[in-house]
């Protein structure tokens, strides 16, 4: 049975391992992406002008509240729409498809965005005043503040959340399996239809998520430390 | 003494104006003016709610003035009004350069919990001023000798005791050679075991002949070290003067009272 597992041509094993690096790609990108939506929506949410404000709001307030799921499917043919209007706008009159990559990474980060936003707009929030205040006293302009005062400190009760924001990402990934995108979870899923083996590709699949899920955990709790430097702990 | 010494001598470092702030529908002062002469010391007193550390958070615009002019050195802090018409300073620039000449030492110290001590000491001199690293690393060392502290160098704030805190939030301040030294409550979350480490370094700054504004309830020390002391009562300055003036020979009820009671604590 393990024969199935193996590298090459019979085996699954070069598939599943194919499926791994596209589920990383996908999760690391849409991450990003994420991040990125997260801080300028939280810069937005706590001192944008107000129709910036409404918009970030928007924003949080439906990807969190519609399913991961209708986000991808929304996203593939509402884009496809939208793109094949602009298209026609431009002369061109053929029927356009966005690439399920694509669409999977744009949706699974919008998702990942909505959620960082609300943890990073909570760890901005914790930074005490007077760490500010201090800063401003010596004359350090808004820019720098920001670099070298409220990002360190808004970091160390930001990690927590963002590490577990990350995992959400990871496994909202494998819902991009239904727009056919070969990641692990679609991968899985077609060898065990082709063998009839489906515990044993599932088995594999959860095995992999795990691996990737703990070594990711060590990692931010490497980086929890660091930012935590001069910190007491309340449980050490 | 030359002419142009001479000049900046007879400007006052500090000089507020019909000063006005309210906090919502609480008018927390009502109108204050003071000045402060190069080299004095004045003491702000008065109880909590009296407006004085709001009095002395406005020179450094950490809070935005309603009314009222503010002049550090003779330069005004330029104000305008915002399209719901509230005060706001008309150049930030501006303000953040006042901020450089006009050091504060806060009630809780403030120290950045990220950074070491000398982390902390040299970052405005090095990322404000421009200063080379070096050069600011040693200055941060003579500064932590002169209160005391060489030993927590590289110590986290989080390591440190209260007083030790206040003092490095003290050489951090001095690192910027501040013109102007404002003091918020500086001992008033100390261990009263630890009030006079910090009153100490103070009292040495007093003597070398810093311009200080200092908010406190530390009655004796302000005494021994304010060249003026204001008494302040509900957002106004209720009586000013020497102190011996104000403590031998206060004239006004309030201040009379408010003495009796601070000083039978």
């Amino acid at each position: 049975m393990l024969d199935l597992l193996s590298y090459g041509a019979t085996g699954w094993g070069d598939e599943l391992l194919q499926g791994a690096g596209m589920t990383l790609l996908v999760a690391v990108l849409a991450y990003l992406i994420g991040l990125g939506a997260g801080c300028l929506t939280a810069a937005a949410k706590l001192s944008g002008p107000l129709p910036l404000r409404w918009l970030a709001a928007t924003y949080t307030t439906v990807v969190r509240g519609v399913p991961a799921l209708l986000v991808i499917w929304l996203l593939f043919y509402g884009g496809s729409g939208l793109v094949g209007w602009m298209a026609g706008l431009f002369g061109y009159g053929g029927r356009v498809e966005l690439s399920a990559f694509a669409v999977g990474v744009a949706s699974v980060g919008l998702v990942s965005g909505a959620y960082a936003a609300e943890v990073i707009r909570g760890a901005v929030q914790a930074v005490p005043k007077g760490q500010l205040e201090a800063a401003r006293a010596l004359g350090m302009h808004r820019l720098l503040i920001l670099r070298r005062i409220l990002a360190p400190q808004a970091l160390r009760y930001a990690l927590p959340g963002l590490g577990n924001v990350w995992q959400m990402t990871l496994k909202d990934t494998t819902l991009v399996s239904v727009v056919s995108l070969a990641e692990l979870m679609r991968q899985a899923y077609v060898a065990s239809g082709s063998t009839r083996q489906p515990f044993l590709f599932y088995l594999v699949a959860a095995l992999v998520y795990l691996v990737i899920t703990t070594l990711s955990e060590t990692g931010f709790r490497a980086l929890s430390r660091r930012a935590d430097r001069g910190v007491r702990r309340a449980t050490a | 003494m030359t002419l142009s010494a001479a000049a900046a001598k007879s400007v006052p470092a500090v000089q507020v104006e019909g000063l006005h702030k309210r906090f919502g529908e609480n008018e927390v002062l009502k109108g204050v003016s003071l000045s402060a002469a190069q080299g004095e010391v004045v003491a702000l007193i008065g109880s909590s709610g009296s407006g004085k550390s709001t009095l002395l958070r406005c020179i450094n615009l950490l809070e935005t003035p309603d009314d009222g002019r503010v002049l550090i050195q003779g330069e005004e802090i330029a104000m305008k009004k915002d399209r719901a018409g509230r005060a706001q300073p008309a150049d930030s620039r501006q303000v953040d350069r006042i901020r450089q000449r006009c050091g504060m030492v806060f009630q809780s110290f403030n120290l950045w919990t990220h950074m070491t001590v000398l982390e902390n000491i040299i970052e405005a001199p090095v990322h404000v001023l421009g200063r080379n690293r070096e050069e600011a690393v040693a200055r941060a060392e003579s500064l932590l000798a002169k209160v005391g502290l060489s030993a927590k160098r590289d110590a986290y704030p989080s390591q440190m005791s209260g007083g030790q805190q206040q003092r490095a939030a003290i050489a951090r301040m001095l690192a910027m050679d501040p013109q102007v030294m404002l003091f918020d409550e500086p001992t008033s979350a100390l261990d009263p075991e630890l009030v006079g480490e910090v009153l100490k370094v103070m009292r040495d700054l007093a003597n070398e002949g810093a311009t200080m504004l200092l908010v406190t309830h530390e009655m004796a020390f302000a005494r021994e070290v304010s060249h003026k002391v204001v008494f302040l009562h509900q957002g106004r300055i209720e009586e000013q003067g020497t102190p011996d003036e104000l403590f031998g020979n206060p004239q006004s009820e309030r201040c009379r009272q408010f003495l009796m009671r601070e000083g039978g604590r």
